[in-house]
């Protein structure tokens, strides 16, 4: 099935909010920022703005009519800075013109007065200071302190891993406009439209239901837009109600860049117990997440870095202890593995360390230590259906590990500035949102006289195919050419209280709910036909490639005539459902819980090659067996698989986020932060989806596939240092991410 | 302020009034609401707004891609605008359902771009293989595919145009035949002809100053001060074939100031006389900023860390300075005082440069690393050029970039190595005193201890690529 939404971009006629006709006398907004990590606001003057041709509002703090708050899950964040700064780039005020330009200088012009304070960036100084979003959160399983004395070897360390830019290529950004009675229609790109609707209802003082807001899709949203669309799309609402006229709010690049937050850094401390076997007994780890100036949703993501402490292993004692700091950056926020990949970057760096400690590659810990049906994840769900070692033996065996160790230890022979190395990973990932009750999701299925069906669902559009996959199912349970279906844009006013796109689950939530909502039109339709054929036994009629069909035999009543049918006996063509994961839940007291629907597992064999004269390197190949289920759109899929293991290696490698000593990014623009291109993506990905894997979980036996994938790029990072250590085996490993071309050369080449 | 523009917008002709400075990008989008051309970063690091501009070169059609974001609408006088809508005809173009069908597309904003680069490849050639392919996309990011579908659309379309039979067509017809553009391409450059005879073009004749303001590329200043541009009176002098010119005068080269990169690399002059220069650009930006960026914005914009300035310091080579008054010539190392100040006065502009051609026995190599290989600035670049006889080196120039705040000759790690033979020795000695004579600092690009360390590894490389029987990589790294 070719994907609508594909077809439309390879034409250029997809339309994000940018690309929308605006009616003539549309305004346009510019935020200004504060240039101040820390402090107090002394002064604004912003009447040499008002001066400027154009430029037709200002609009601060003092010009909310509702609550000056667009916190989501703690209440900690302005719209617009009142009283105090928190970080660089934190939006003051608003500057809406005639033009963009206009608007521009206008926000150019304001003078903003700070009584500057001591700003904080470091997550462990934050610690130290108690400046923390929440308590301290810890998971714990065994009896980690009692078991230390049982280990043969004990190693302990320290991680760092870096923040990542989304980089979708559509920047934030959204269209407003009044409409009657004090209404406001909000086009925005969110991957949250519900989250936007009440937000913009809190700041506006209106409510909910005379706010619509809708989501045509998204250039790229990568958790980015979960919660971070939301001030854009509310301070535009709030000038489009306050001037009475269609405001637009683009952000450029580079300020998007500068404001807009981005993954969470971390800094842990890893203490890891094995015996002689290699097997591990026991694992300590501390999570220091920078949170950033706000909570955001830093709580949820580091639950989540919780939950995948031990990732694919079976770890018997686990103590996880995480800490949200808060610091003086732009709020952290979501981004593909929400905390999962942190977690896995320190079990896997410990497992490295112990390694090399031990004297073996980190294969043979990983291959011993791999979860098995039945075993207990530190937060007391039990593994079920686990292909952990499945995939890991699978992918030894199909991509011929011994082989590739064996090259790899031939050319590293022959070459002395050159250097090769590999490395596994392992993946294990939970899907569901952690927080329970945003498993739901509803869809609106309408079947038009003409034969053709329109769908509404909670899912956002954002290249991740979710679109295709619901046209997908519900092709399958009406047995009608997916042609015939579109899928809605993502409205509020056609499926309202939706939980954002996010968590992997669009597709499994919202497909759901779809199925179950065509389900209840088909059965209406199965008795038209019953009565028009004059069958007695409904449970004999089905529909099939566009015939009703009695026992399967078809007959000449069409899907055409038959909803035309359906239509003249005033039978209803439209259904909602309404669809929450069964099965799930989570006691965040005690940290224990069936979290999860179910996990995807998966295995990667990365190889990198080390120039070790220049400090340079590539990544040669990704080669992964991966738990998929079955596919509901295999192109999609397979896209998502590759697209999420380049993005993975990017955040271990190349992607390099830097502050400067106030708290300005200096790495604001694509020409300072470096995204894989063409060049640099590995010249070889190869996936084997495991096969005869079903997914009782999934709609129609089907996995989520966004993030998991992602995390078979931390492996790019392990195949680089093995590489480096065979060219210097003496030094000390960091395990510092990312590693940077700077890093390879001075940890090479350096005299410490 | 505004300009008669007169150019053909896929199939239709167009002739407006625009401020000449106004990008096509915002053109295409606000005025004429063509949405297919997106903005991604306003800086040509991204290719989401790649177009193609087709011009008739000694009668025979010819296109390039551009990042419309940074080519102001005064160069499309006389030309031929495709964006994404002008490949779109009845049902996808060949290179669209491949896109299509192998994932090649996901979120779809990067995707108009790559389908404009992935058609200007098959425009350009007439072999195809994946690589060369992806020389023609190096231009364009995209965040959500990982790239690998986009490859393999990229080889279905190549096994579709090497399955076709090898009649004699020109490369339009054959296009149109493989359903890789649409029918209208087949008249355009007789369209093409008509208009250019209703334009006069003034800038046929010899170029004179007379403002001090000058576009040529743009890609730099596109990216500074797009907004600035809008509001003063410049001269967009790309287009003046007397500033284009790439001359054999004696033992000489010269290049007109308005020589692109591209046009610098595939010049049959320089792959002839200056091969250096030829084979190491191919990490200077992307073929679309390679297809605007010049020479001479490249020296002038006096960024300690440029490729081509770099290059042209070991090659001695000399910059032609002219005002109204009069011209001067001086050495480029001569050129640069400071961070971002050179000897250039107000009224003066750079209109040619000229290198001597090297002796048979010259020997030349280019080292760049920065964060990422393609299309980034580096961290450190640093150019050699050593002749060298009888065992003796007898002319050495080293320059090195991103170590100073000018691009910088390194004139007594040169001077040391005259009259020597090569070995592990001189080569360690040869860095020590490069790293003298730097003063890296740090920033976004590295730090200072990074840049020295780099410096000296780079100077190592240059021995070990150009003497690899004399120098000894055990004992030297």
């Amino acid at each position: 099935m070719k994907s609508y939404d594909s077809i439309q971009h390879v034409k250029g006629e997809s339309k994000f909010v940018d690309d929308i006709l605006t009616p003539e006398g549309t305004l346009y907004g510019y935020v200004f920022y504060s240039t101040s990590a820390h402090g107090k606001i002394k002064k604004i003057d912003f009447s040499d703005a008002l001066n400027i041709l154009g430029v037709r509002a200002v609009i601060l703090a003092s010009d909310i009519p509702g609550e000056n708050q667009i916190g989501n899950v703690i209440l900690d964040e302005e719209l617009f800075a009142s009283k105090e700064v928190h970080y660089v780039g934190q939006p003051v005020a608003l500057v809406i013109a005639e033009t963009k330009i206009q608007a521009h200088k206008g926000a150019k012009a304001i003078k903003l007065e700070i009584d500057e304070r001591q700003p904080i960036f470091d997550p462990r100084e934050a610690f130290e200071k108690g400046n923390l979003i929440v308590p301290p959160r810890i998971f714990s399983l065994g009896d980690v302190d009692g078991t230390w004395k049982d280990c043969d070897y004990i190693i302990e360390g320290r991680t760092e891993s870096g923040s990542q830019e989304h980089l979708y290529l559509e920047t934030q950004g959204c269209f407003a406009y009044p409409v009657e009675g004090g209404s406001v229609k909000i086009v925005s790109s969110t991957q949250g439209p519900t989250t936007v609707q009440k937000i913009a209802s809190r700041v506006l003082n209106i409510p909910m239901n005379k706010i619509e807001v809708d989501v045509p899709r998204l250039g790229g949203g990568f958790g980015g837009k979960e919660d971070q669309a939301t001030p854009w799309a509310v301070m535009t609402a709030l000038a489009a109600i306050k001037l009475n006229k269609p405001v637009k709010l683009i952000l450029p690049r580079q300020e998007d860049m500068r404001v807009t937050g981005k993954r969470h850094p971390y800094s842990s401390d890893f203490k890891i117990g094995l015996n002689k076997e290699g097997k591990i007994l026991a694992y300590e780890v501390v999570y220091y997440q920078n949170a950033g100036a706000a909570a955001d949703l830093s709580t949820a993501i580091l639950e989540r870095t919780l939950f995948h402490a031990a990732n694919s292993y079976y770890i018997p004692n686990v103590k996880a202890t995480a800490y949200s700091c808060k610091t003086n950056l732009p709020p952290f926020t979501a981004f593909r593995g929400f905390g999962g990949p942190q977690a896995m970057f320190v079990i896997e760096s410990a497992i490295h360390k112990a390694a090399g400690v031990i004297g073996v590659e980190p294969y043979f810990i990983q291959k011993k230590n791999l979860l098995k049906e039945d075993d207990e994840f530190p937060y007391g769900q039990r593994a079920e259906n686990c292909h952990a070692l499945k995939s890991y033996d699978d992918a030894e065996a199909r991509y011929d590990l011994g082989n590739i160790r064996k090259e790899i230890d031939e050319f590293n022979s022959r070459n002395i500035l050159v250097k090769k190395g590999f490395a596994l990973m392992p993946i294990c990932f939970g899907i569901s949102f952690t927080s329970t009750f945003m498993n739901q999701a509803s869809a609106l299925v309408h079947v038009y006289v003409d034969g053709s069906v329109g769908i509404g669902t909670a899912a956002v559009e954002m290249g991740q195919g979710v679109n295709a996959k619901i046209t997908s199912a519900a092709s399958c349970v009406f047995s009608i050419n997916p042609d015939r279906i579109k899928i809605q844009s993502t409205n509020t006013s056609r499926v309202a209280n939706t939980s954002p796109t996010a968590a992997s689950k669009g597709a499994d939530l919202n497909g759901f709910a779809t199925i179950d909502a065509c389900n209840l039109i088909l059965e209406r339709l199965k008795k038209v036909a019953a009565d028009e054929l004059s069958v007695t036994d409904v449970g004999t009629i089905s529909i099939q490639d566009e015939f009703v069909c009695i026992d399967n035999e078809p007959t000449k009543l069409s899907w055409n005539k038959l909803i035309q049918l359906a239509y003249f006996k005033r039978v209803s063509l439209s259904a909602q459902a309404h669809h929450s994961t069964p099965g799930i839940f989570f006691d965040r007291e005690k940290s224990k819980g069936k979290a999860f629907a179910y996990h995807v597992y998966g295995t990667a064999i990365v190889e990198a090659t080390v120039d070790c004269l220049r400090g340079t390197y590539e990544i040669d190949s990704v080669k992964v067996v991966h738990d998929l289920g079955k596919s509901l759109h295999p192109v999609t899929d397979r896209g998502q698989t590759e697209g999420g293991i380049v993005q993975g290696i990017g955040w271990m490698t190349l992607e390099e986020i830097i502050y400067d000593l106030k708290g300005k990014l200096i790495t604001d623009a694509l020409s300072t932060y470096k995204v894989p291109d063409i060049y640099f993506a590995p010249k070889e990905i190869q996936i084997h989806f495991l096969e005869d894997e079903p997914n009782p979980y999934g709609p129609f036996q089907s996995k989520a596939i966004g993030e998991p994938p992602f995390m078979y790029g931390i492996g790019a990072y392990f195949a680089i240092i093995n590489a480096m250590k065979t060219f210097c085996p003496e030094k000390t490993i960091k395990y510092n991410a990312p590693i940077t071309n700077e890093k390879v050369l001075m940890w090479l080449h350096s005299n410490d | 302020m505004n300009r008669e523009v007169s150019f053909i917008l896929n199939d239709r002709i167009i002739s407006a009034k625009l401020n000449p400075a106004l990008t096509v990008l915002d053109y295409l989008r606000n005025n004429l609401h063509l949405t297919g051309t997106k903005e991604g970063c306003r800086e040509g690091d991204c290719g989401a707004c790649t177009v193609l501009i087709g011009s008739l070169q000694k009668n025979s059609l010819s296109y390039k891609s551009v990042n419309s974001c940074l080519v102001p609408v005064a160069n499309l006088n006389g030309k031929h605008l495709v964006t994404i809508e002008g490949l779109n005809h009845n049902g996808l173009t060949e290179i669209q359902e491949q896109m299509v069908d192998e994932g090649g597309t996901q979120c779809g904003f990067c995707t108009p771009g790559f389908i404009i680069s992935i058609t200007n490849y098959f425009l350009q050639n007439d072999h195809y293989n994946i690589d060369s392919a992806i020389e023609f996309i190096g231009g364009n990011i995209c965040r959500c595919t990982g790239y690998t579908g986009i490859k393999r659309a990229i080889g279905n379309v190549i096994t579709v145009m090497e399955s076709l039979p090898s009649e004699r067509k020109n490369r339009i017809e054959l296009l149109i035949s493989a359903n890789l553009l649409p029918r209208y391409f087949l008249d355009i450059d007789k369209k093409l002809e008509k208009l250019s005879k209703n334009i006069l073009n003034k800038n046929r004749s010899e170029y004179k100053v007379n403002t001090r303001h000058i576009i040529s590329g743009g890609t730099d200043l596109y990216v500074q001060k797009w907004e600035e541009l809008l509001e003063s009176n410049y001269e967009f002098v790309s287009e003046n074939e007397d500033l284009r010119q790439i001359r054999k005068k004696g033992n000489e080269i010269s290049i007109g100031a308005a020589v692109t990169v591209e046009e610098l690399q595939t010049s049959s002059l320089i792959q002839e006389y200056l091969p250096f220069l030829y084979r190491n650009l191919k990490l200077f930006g992307s073929l679309p900023i390679r297809n605007r960026a010049t020479i001479a914005g490249n020296i002038v914009n006096a960024s300690p860390i440029a490729d081509v300035t770099n290059i042209l310091i070991v090659l001695n080579a000399q910059i032609i300075l002219a005002s109204k008054k009069q011209e001067r010539i001086i050495p480029v190392n001569q050129l640069y005082l400071s961070y971002k100040k050179t000897v250039k006065k107000k009224d003066e502009f750079i209109k040619s440069i000229v290198i001597k051609i090297p002796r048979k026995y010259f020997l030349f190599n280019f080292e760049k690393v920065s964060r990422r290989i393609h299309l980034d600035i580096a961290s450190v670049n640093t150019s050699i050029g050593i002749s060298y006889k009888q065992n003796k080196i007898i002319e050495a120039s080293i320059a090195a970039g991103g170590v100073a705040p000018i691009p910088l000759f390194l004139k007594s790690a040169s001077n040391y190595l005259l009259g020597r033979a090569v070995n592990n020795n001189i080569v360690k000695q040869t860095a020590e005193i490069a790293l003298q004579e730097i003063s890296p600092i740090t920033d976004v690009r590295g730090s200072a201890e990074y840049k020295s360390l780099l410096l000296r590894q780079l100077i190592y490389a240059h021995f070990i690529k150009l003497f690899p029987d004399l120098v000894k990589i055990e004992g030297l790294v």
